[in-house]
């Protein structure tokens, strides 16, 4: 019997579709290995999202309300999340891979001296054993990865590697009892401050419409921003529209951005050059907007529209437009 | 003030990227540069240096020739290099790096350790964390400013919507982004200098660490399979005009249900 324990990121009781996504590929995968699917959610709210994790495949809730987990950095996740580990004895343990989520992983993988798995896209049980797959390179290859000495892994999981599909099941609570102090309390949460027009981060969008230096300056960017929101996704970008200061650096997509594994990526005035091509290639789906035939991107897209993007984009945001009013 | 800057040396972004028979990047053909995410961490850490003294002194784990990157940093202002090289190392993943770096960084009595946000190969981001934790120091991500007082640290961590202001204390170990500073380029002098400062080699025996617990035979993980990623079919071009055009995009975004 082989449990799966999931680490859940929530905003004051909302799971992030990232920890469904999770719980629902626990799910099957603790079919697979005859066991049960528990979560650990910590901070205020936590409790709050069993009903939710629930209908996405978890058996068993761990969580505390208690506000010092939100309080302190990182260790007291550490510390809550290994002395579960310590009783429930799981077979993995899969965490988002986010900034949280990797810290943790990290942290947690050093403590039980077992190993971490990065950016994981696929994950199986073959002959009891967890095989998870990773891209590297930018999509060059596809690796499979385990741990070894019988060990559990630390999985990070890569937004939109797996569907958040309903797994309804009714989830039981189980308070955690642990709490931050001493040396979990040395890194102090001191204040939050929110930015204005802060950008949903692109790499959990699974819609990115990406705009290069064929929009020629920031406003054409408000014409993408159009085109996302009829599609409910987000606005990424290359570096040449960073560089020039068009959009700002959270929404660079490529190597010295963020890899982003959406459904659909469209790429509108972007040559397709390496670095921005090993950030994005993945995507399920890739469409291209260019005048120039020969651009690169062509090579990676599903479909590729040859044309001028300023006669392209706002007709496709129309044409969406009119079908949904239909 | 003493500092560490973990560097690392990375294949040049535009090579084509190859494994091994036994699922290892090949570097032996790959031309090399200082991993661009370090340059922030490096920046960081002279920029510490110049306003409360002390020294700065970057660490890497590597091939012999890593050296050579090595000079970069020490032209942009770093005071010495210590890197950790050693065949049985070859192949080693995240735990084994952490130990060998954490081994080479006890020593060294080292108030602040910085780290860039990923390596531009492995691009795992999880090594600062790990370090973190071998050496039991209280961890600062994805730091977009810092400021030191005495033994007082405070951060702003970048958050997707904003930022966080966290406070620790010194000896820690933290990791940067990018919009931390704008790192230097070499001057004249700096480069000059560097060829008299001076890169301490470490290999396992030096550290302290058994060879049968490096490398791959010491690593947690394992690597069983590896495909390169099949040649990618040709997909359909549209050479219509713009508004039919647009209507072939919207018919092909409602067969792949992104909308109905
Ligand atoms: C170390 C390093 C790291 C890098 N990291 C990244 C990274 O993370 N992300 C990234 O994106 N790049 C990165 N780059 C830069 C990369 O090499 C390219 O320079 C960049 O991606 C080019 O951006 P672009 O495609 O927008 O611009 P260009 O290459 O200039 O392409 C613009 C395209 O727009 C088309 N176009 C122009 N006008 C129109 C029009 N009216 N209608 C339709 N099409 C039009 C053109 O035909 C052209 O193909 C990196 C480079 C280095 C050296
Ligand atoms: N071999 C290495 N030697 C020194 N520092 C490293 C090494 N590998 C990773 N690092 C550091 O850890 C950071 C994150 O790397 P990674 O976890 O590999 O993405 C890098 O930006 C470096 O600061």
């Amino acid at each position: 019997m082989t449990d799966v324990l999931l680490y859940v990121e929530h905003e004051e009781g909302r799971p992030r579709r990232v920890s469904l996504e999770i719980s629902a590929k626990a799910a099957d995968l603790a079919a697979a290995a005859g066991g049960s699917v528990h979560a650990v959610a910590l901070g205020q709210g936590a409790t709050q999202t069993l009903d939710q994790l629930g209908q996405y495949g978890t058996d068993v809730l761990h969580a505390s309300d208690d506000e010092t987990f939100d309080q302190y950095l990182g260790d007291p996740l550490v510390g809550a999340v290994e002395s579960l580990i310590g009783s429930l004895q799981p077979g993995a343990i899969l965490l988002p891979y986010s900034q949280d989520g990797k810290d943790l992983a990290a942290r947690l993988a050093v403590r039980l001296q077992t190993g971490v798995i990065a950016n994981v896209i696929g994950l199986e049980v073959v002959d009891g054993r967890f095989e998870a797959t990773e891209t590297i390179f930018g999509g060059a290859y596809t690796t499979t990865v385990r741990v070894k000495n019988g060990r559990p892994p630390v999985v990070t999981i890569r937004p939109n590697a797996f569907r958040a599909e309903a797994r309804p099941k009714t989830a039981r609570l189980e308070e955690i009892s642990y709490r931050p102090e001493g040396e979990a309390t040395r890194a102090k949460r001191e204040e939050t401050v929110q930015e204005e027009g802060a950008p949903v981060p692109v790499d959990e969008a699974s819609i990115i419409v990406s705009g290069g230096r064929g929009l020629g300056g920031p406003e054409p960017f408000e014409m993408l921003q159009d085109l996302a929101d009829e599609l409910g996704g987000v606005v990424g970008a290359s570096r040449a529209a960073v560089d020039a200061g068009w959009i700002s650096y959270p929404h660079q997509v490529g190597q010295t951005g963020r890899t982003v594994k959406p459904q659909t990526y469209i790429a509108i005035g972007i040559s397709g050059a390496v670095q921005h091509r090993v950030g994005m290639q993945t995507a399920d789906t890739i469409i291209a907007i260019n005048k120039d035939p020969d651009a690169p991107i062509f090579q990676l897209a599903d479909l590729g529209a040859v044309g001028d993007l300023f006669q392209i984009v706002p007709a496709l945001t129309e044409e969406i437009r009119k079908r949904k009013a239909h | 003030m003493k500092i560490a800057v973990c560097v690392k040396q990375v294949p040049d972004t535009t090579a084509r990227k190859e494994l091994t028979d036994d699922f290892r990047l090949n570097r032996a053909s790959l031309d090399s540069v200082l991993n661009p995410f370090d340059e922030y961490a490096l920046e960081e850490g002279i920029r510490q240096k110049e306003a409360h003294e002390g020294e700065v002194a970057m660490v890497t784990m590597g091939p012999a020739s890593a050296e050579e990157t090595m000079r970069k940093g020490l032209a942009m202002g770093a005071d010495r290099g210590v890197l950790i090289t050693d065949s049985a190392l070859a192949g080693s993943d995240i735990w084994v790096t952490a130990t060998a770096l954490a081994a080479a960084l006890r020593s060294g009595g080292y108030d602040l350790i910085l780290c860039g946000q990923e390596s531009a190969d492995a691009r795992t981001g999880l090594l600062p964390g790990a370090l973190a934790e071998h050496l039991g120091l209280p961890f600062l991500s994805y730091v977009q400013k810092l400021d030191i007082e005495g033994s007082q640290l405070r951060v702003r961590r970048q958050l997707s919507g904003g930022y966080e202001v966290i406070s620790a204390n010194l000896p820690a170990v933290v990791m940067v982004v990018k919009a931390i500073n704008e790192p230097r380029y070499p001057s004249l002098k700096g480069i000059m200098a560097s060829k008299r400062k001076q890169v301490t080699k470490l290999d396992a025996g030096g550290l302290g660490l058994e060879p049968a617990s490096l490398g791959i035979a010491g690593s947690r993980t394992e690597v069983v399979a590896a495909t390169p990623r099949p040649a990618k079919e040709p997909g359909r071009m549209l050479t219509e005009p713009p508004s039919e055009a647009a209507k072939l995009i919207a018919d092909f975004l409602a067969e792949n249900k992104v909308i109905a």
